[in-house]
């Protein structure tokens, strides 16, 4: 299992695994302190609209227009959830209830009528991606690892999620201070001179952009998850965001990795020939991280 | 054709799937409201995901037991018991741990329907399982529905209407007032439960017409809408109510005409629609009535700072406030005042000075906080203290 047959065909959509998982749990602490936990849950479901529209207009399923679509459809949502909030005076959750299923279904009637049978574009594809099929047929063994031509052969998916985590890594370096005053005392920030208007935008726009990326590679449902369940998690263990931070990144690789090799080779243990699907294996296991978490942590009450 | 499906004429099957979604979009915008009214909304998001692991086990079961396993029931009863455990866990996690409703509500959702993914993809390897068709779970499919099926939705859809309408006063009560609630004997937890129950019912009923996805919207989007309307919560439920029916049944006649129109994702639109016309055209908090509310208010200013103007003898440049004052014939086109200009400009200082006296005097504190510069003072005073005032504005000089 370690072999040359390892590296070409699970090796690759473990990498992109672990990167989707890091890149979503990064923001996923910030949103989760600062009571917008459900943003990526938005993000996630306004994503298909944009591909699709992008589709429409170009004809074509490229990476590029694709992720514009992607984008431009979550800043339209960021947008309207909040137009809606304030011209309505309507609660935070209701509004995004309204704006995130109304655009999904557009989505989806658009894609209905829309002729998109040869290209591979469908709403279970949005949902829960296709990770198991980025492998890298070139690979003959580790040694690919070091060969140029290679290496050219490689998953797309796989150097723009890594530069997608990149992003979202430096941007959370740059500004941890502010972020982490944000997140815990607001007012406070506002009162150091903190813009954090623009912050908190910043914060759901890099979100956006680790949502985006992901997207295309392993569907909605485990950006979702990979938001919420590792920092969910990672919350009960300590009190410190330092701390906070790391033990969700570990928590994300973990479930990546053991959902991954669940889905592909758990059904072989047991006996069963076909492999389960690797999206919804990852987020089961990062919902029984959580799970335990949630009963053995240290931290896991309010006042602890 | 939609004329056809609008008056139930396009056959025995797709008039009971009209007739359902009419019920259950009815029962959904009512049950909708007291989640909204909570503002527990999104907690039905987390209902409805964790419905399709239900779906796959109960599918499973079925198949194991030497079933079909594609009896609407049974795959039904699954997804309510799922369904229930994914509403214990979303309540314990957001009272026993240090997470928020939010954080329980997203990560509830997820896993579970991740989980449920995992089991589809093994219904899918199954020998029973390559028609099974439990994506039309996803977002709904009434094409091609059984009668027996389409029955059993409209006769549910039916019963949790009448439910909801049963339960309606403790429901209230436990949205406004708890405490009170709880003083009369019913307990706000039990009717907590209660509530969610209905929404659980609202949702597996839903799944097959609308989708365990887009289900969410029939419970938010309604309540929202029928808000814009009216302040009073009856008159709410009751508007909640016929707009989600209107959608259900506007949404199931007009996906009833084509085949690429899917049933789930057109009631969301149509009900989005009728989101998008409150919002613009709702008087009150309607985005329209508020804009001309804002330019009334624009006018008034303009107008008494015109007066004011006027009555110290400064020339008016600014263009609107010119405008204005001409139009209402107080100012002649070179700008001086006409008579009826120069008694309203005399008022308008009038008010201004005995504003200025009301402000600087402490017994008059209350009335002084109404001043916004356009209140005139005959709505905040009495006559006797306004002779007071007047009487305290021409106070005798002494004579030297």
């Amino acid at each position: 299992m370690m072999g040359a047959e390892f590296v070409a065909l699970s090796l690759p959509p473990i990498l992109i695994g672990i990167c989707v998982a890091v890149a979503c749990a990064l923001p996923g602490n910030f949103l989760l302190l600062r009571g917008q936990a459900l943003i990526g849950d938005a993000i996630s479901h306004v994503v298909l609209p944009g591909i699709v529209v992008a589709f429409l207009v170009t004809g074509l399923v490229a990476t590029g227009p694709m992720l514009l679509g992607a984008a431009g459809a979550a800043v339209v949502a960021v947008i309207a959830i909040e137009a809606i909030r304030r011209l309505g005076r309507i609660e935070a959750g209701a509004a995004m209830g309204v704006v995130f299923t109304a655009m999904f279904a557009g989505g989806v009637l658009l894609l209905e009528q829309s002729d998109t049978s040869n290209v591979h574009l469908d709403v279970e594809h949005a949902l829960f991606g296709n990770l198991e099929s980025l492998i890298w047929l070139d690979a003959t063994g580790w040694a690919s690892l070091l060969d140029p031509v290679a290496l050219a052969g490689m998953p797309v998916e796989l150097p723009r999620m890594a530069l997608a985590l990149g992003v979202v890594a430096v941007f959370v370096w740059l500004f941890w201070r502010p972020l982490a005053m944000m997140s815990f005392d607001e007012g406070f920030a506002q009162g150091l001179g903190l813009r954090t208007g623009a912050l908190g935008l910043a914060l759901v726009i890099i979100s956006a952009v680790a949502a985006v990326a992901a997207f295309d590679a392993v569907g909605s449902i485990i950006v979702i998850a990979m938001f919420i369940c590792p920092p969910a998690a990672a919350r009960m263990m300590t009190n410190r965001l330092g701390a906070q931070v790391a033990w969700s990144v570990g928590f994300a690789a973990l479930s990546a990795v053991s959902g991954y090799v669940l889905a592909g080779y758990g059904p072989l243990w047991i006996g069963a020939s076909a492999s389960v699907s690797a999206a919804g294996m990852i987020a089961t296991m990062s919902g029984l991280i959580l799970a335990v978490a949630a009963v053995l942590g240290p931290h896991r009450t309010r006042n602890s | 054709m939609l004329g056809d499906a609008l008056l139930f004429q396009l056959g025995y099957n797709a008039s009971l799937v009209t007739l359902g979604a009419l019920l259950l979009g009815v029962a959904a915008g009512v049950a909708g409201t007291f989640l909204f009214l909570r503002k527990r909304a999104l907690v039905s998001d987390a209902i409805s995901h964790a419905t399709l692991p239900g779906v796959g086990l109960a599918f499973i079961v079925m198949v194991a037991l030497g079933g079909d396993g594609r009896s609407l029931p049974g795959l039904l009863f699954g997804a309510a018991l799922s369904a229930g455990a994914g509403l214990l866990c979303v309540q314990w996690l957001s009272r026993r741990t240090r997470l928020g409703e939010d954080a329980a509500i997203g990560a509830v959702l997820s896993v579970f329907f991740g989980f449920g993914i995992v089991l589809l993809t093994i219904v899918q390897t199954m020998n029973a399982g390559r028609q099974a068709g439990l994506e039309g779970f996803l977002l709904g499919s009434t094409a091609g529905m059984l009668r027996d099926e389409a029955l059993l939705l409209a006769v549910s859809a039916g019963l949790v209407l009448a439910l909801v309408m049963l339960l309606r006063r403790p429901l209230t009560l436990a949205a406004f007032d708890p405490g009170f609630s709880e003083v009369t004997g019913w307990r706000p937890g039990w009717i907590d439960l209660a509530m969610m129950g209905i929404v659980l019912l609202v949702t597996v009923v839903g799944l097959k017409v609308v989708g365990l996805i887009l289900i969410v919207a029939l419970l938010i989007v309604p309540p929202v809408t029928a808000r814009f309307w009216t302040e009073r919560v009856d008159v709410v439920v009751i508007t909640a109510g016929v707009l989600g029916g209107l959608a259900g049944y506007l949404g199931a006649a007009i996906s009833a005409t084509a085949p690429a129109l899917p049933t789930g994702p057109i009631v969301v639109l149509v009900s989005f629609a009728l989101f998008g016309l409150s919002l613009l055209c709702a008087p009150g908090r309607g985005v329209l009535a508020s804009v001309l509310r804002h330019q009334r208010y624009q006018r008034r200013v303009h107008v008494r700072q015109g007066l004011l103007a006027l009555a110290s003898g400064q020339p008016i440049y600014e263009r609107l406030t010119h405008r204005l004052l001409r139009r209402a014939g107080l100012i002649r086109a070179d700008g001086v005042a006409t008579t009826a200009g120069q008694a309203a400009a005399a008022k308008a200082q009038l008010d201004e000075t005995r504003w200025a006296l009301v402000r600087a005097d402490q017994t008059f504190a209350t009335a002084a906080a109404r001043y916004d510069g356009l209140t005139a003072i005959e709505d905040v005073l009495t006559p006797d203290q306004i002779t007071d005032v007047d009487s305290r504005l021409s106070r005798p000089q002494a004579v030297s």
